[in-house]
């Protein structure tokens, strides 16, 4: 299995071959059309994180010592940086969750959509992985 | 007006580049920007006679005392006033809605009704909420129609005895609609009900006359009319400035303090707790000034030209819809795009150099009422171009084809 490390140093190479904001857009855009990321029934109001523009769901499920988080969001480019988390964070142990970090975001020239006053929801739903991670990483000790 | 180009070199701003392209403004119903003379204004007050006001002997603070006095006259004169102790200096539109409904809170009793409209930024309609859990009385709503226009026919429903305040704003943000103020005004009066008008909106674009519209209270923000942020005003007829009980007790707004009774000053002192952004408010004259000195009627006239020709080239493009259809609207754009978030849209018009507004607005009943999570906003100012309309329109095109 990847670590988060190793996972997140694939997506860096991934980034480094567009060559402008375009690709890198639409790369996003296109990972964002991909199936829907939870079940329907996980889209709840509890699920909810609200960001003042765009709504994102979470949903997380402990399978035996890993987490497995599915998501969603109604704007598309704030979908695909949540496929690019999940991708990141999904499958692996609490303890790794909570020691990783998210700099890979500014290594792939995405920064903004993380900054913590951005509307977008995404800061506060790295907060809700990471609080599933502490909450499953309790019930595992 | 004077020549657009020459207009633009006032703006320091409109010549700097966002992510590699040159920056497209339409982001004005949120914030306009700041002209060269306001900002010499601004930097000549921390150079020259950066002093605290109405207390000092000195020169510095009779120096801030005079320009910052003078200021208030100007807004005066601009909203034509009948007296400058009419205009209280405020942080903004926000601060003076909050202002007047705490010094309504001991005029009202259980029972009494305020109207708002459906139109309102949360900041029209919070203030007004808290004031009613505090004193029992109750929130009536003017429901407003497709187009984004006011329901005048349950306004007048609306009214009665029982109705002690109104509050509406004279230009929606979300939608740009122009309300029918005076008409609303003056129905109020009949039922003896005081009407405050947000001019947040408006004042970018026309030059109100408080006396003429009879208007009770009207309050705007500096930083929509070029000024800088943190400075706005009240202005309220004397009868009512002079019941409402003080907003805030600190120093400046006092005549006697004992430890027994303290007695309040006049007006419009006895509003302006506490030392005042002073540069704030000369730097509002000075935005007024620069204004006036372009002039509205040639400000609306341009304005009105950008908008029809903004709303043409917008609706050539298949599946965009436009939110506030209204004949009678400024030049606010708010717009979406089928089946895709506004968020999306905005984030790549950004990457563009284009800055418009998306999300709600602060305005959330209105997206209820279309049930939309938001729309995409391009406001236009004096110093906006076609040819900047135009880069919008083809980056629109750009965002639609990327997202479908």
């Amino acid at each position: 299995m990847q670590t988060i490390k190793e996972i997140q140093d694939e997506i860096i190479d991934e980034f480094s071959m567009f060559e402008d904001w375009e690709e890198r857009y639409q790369y996003m855009i296109d990972l964002g059309k991909d199936l829907p990321l939870i079940a329907t029934e996980f889209k709840t109001e509890d699920n909810i994180i609200k960001g003042c523009q765009s709504k994102v769901w979470v949903h997380a499920e402990l399978n035996t010592d890993k987490i497995e988080f599915t998501a969603d969001s109604d704007a598309i480019i704030t979908k695909g940086i949540i496929a690019i988390l999940i991708r990141v964070f999904s499958n692996q142990h609490p303890k790794a969750i909570l020691e990783a970090n998210t700099d890979f975001i500014d290594a792939i020239g995405l920064k903004e959509h993380l900054s913590p006053t951005r509307a977008n929801g995404l800061v506060s739903m790295i907060k809700q992985l990471k609080l599933y991670a502490i909450a499953y990483q309790t019930q595992l000790n | 007006m004077q020549d657009i180009n020459k207009i633009r070199e006032d703006f320091p701003i409109l010549s700097r580049k966002v992510n590699g392209k040159p920056l497209v403004y339409f982001d004005n119903a949120a914030t306009s920007q700041t002209p060269q003379q306001v900002i010499e204004v601004i930097v000549d007050y921390y150079s020259n006679y950066n002093a605290n006001i109405h207390r000092g002997v000195h020169t510095l603070s009779q120096e801030a005392t005079d320009k910052y006095e003078a200021a208030r006259h100007t807004i005066q004169q601009h909203f034509n006033a009948k007296n400058a102790y009419e205009i209280i200096l405020t942080s903004g539109t926000t601060h003076s809605i909050n202002l007047v409904a705490n010094g309504f809170a001991n005029l009202l009793k259980k029972g009494d009704e305020l109207i708002v409209s459906a139109l309102e930024h949360h900041s029209n309609i919070v203030p007004w909420q808290m004031l009613c859990e505090k004193t029992g009385a109750i929130l009536k709503v003017i429901p407003m129609i497709l187009e984004g226009e006011l329901d005048m026919d349950t306004y007048s429903n609306l009214l009665s005895e029982k109705t002690k305040l109104v509050f509406v704003n004279h230009i929606s943000n979300a939608l740009g609609t122009i309300n029918p103020i005076k008409t609303i005004i003056d129905q109020a009066h009949q039922f003896g009900a005081a009407v405050l008008v947000d001019g947040a909106q408006a004042c970018p674009h026309i030059k109100p006359d408080v006396q003429a519209l009879d208007v009770d209270f009207y309050v705007t923000s500096a930083h929509k009319i070029c000024g800088p942020t943190g400075i706005g005003m009240l202005y309220g007829k004397e009868e009512w400035l002079t019941k409402m009980q003080p907003y805030q007790g600190g120093g400046e707004m006092i005549d006697q303090v004992t430890f027994e009774k303290t007695t309040y000053a006049g007006l419009p002192h006895k509003f302006e707790a506490g030392t005042p952004n002073i540069c704030g408010g000369i730097a509002f004259g000075a935005a007024i000034d620069y204004m006036n000195n372009i002039g509205f009627d040639k400000i609306a006239t341009y304005e009105h030209e950008l908008l029809e020709y903004g709303t043409k080239k917008l609706l050539e493009i298949e599946g965009l819809k436009i939110y506030g259809t209204s004949s009678k609207k400024t030049s606010v754009i708010s717009f979406n795009l089928e089946g895709i978030h506004p968020y999306d849209v905005g984030t790549l018009l950004d990457k563009m150099g284009i800055a418009v507004r998306t999300g709600h607005h602060c305005a959330q009943p209105i997206m209820d009422f279309y049930n939309i999570p938001g729309t995409i906003r391009a406001s236009f100012a004096f110093y906006n171009t076609k040819i900047e309309i135009d880069t919008l329109v083809e980056g629109v095109k750009k965002a639609k084809l990327m997202l479908s």
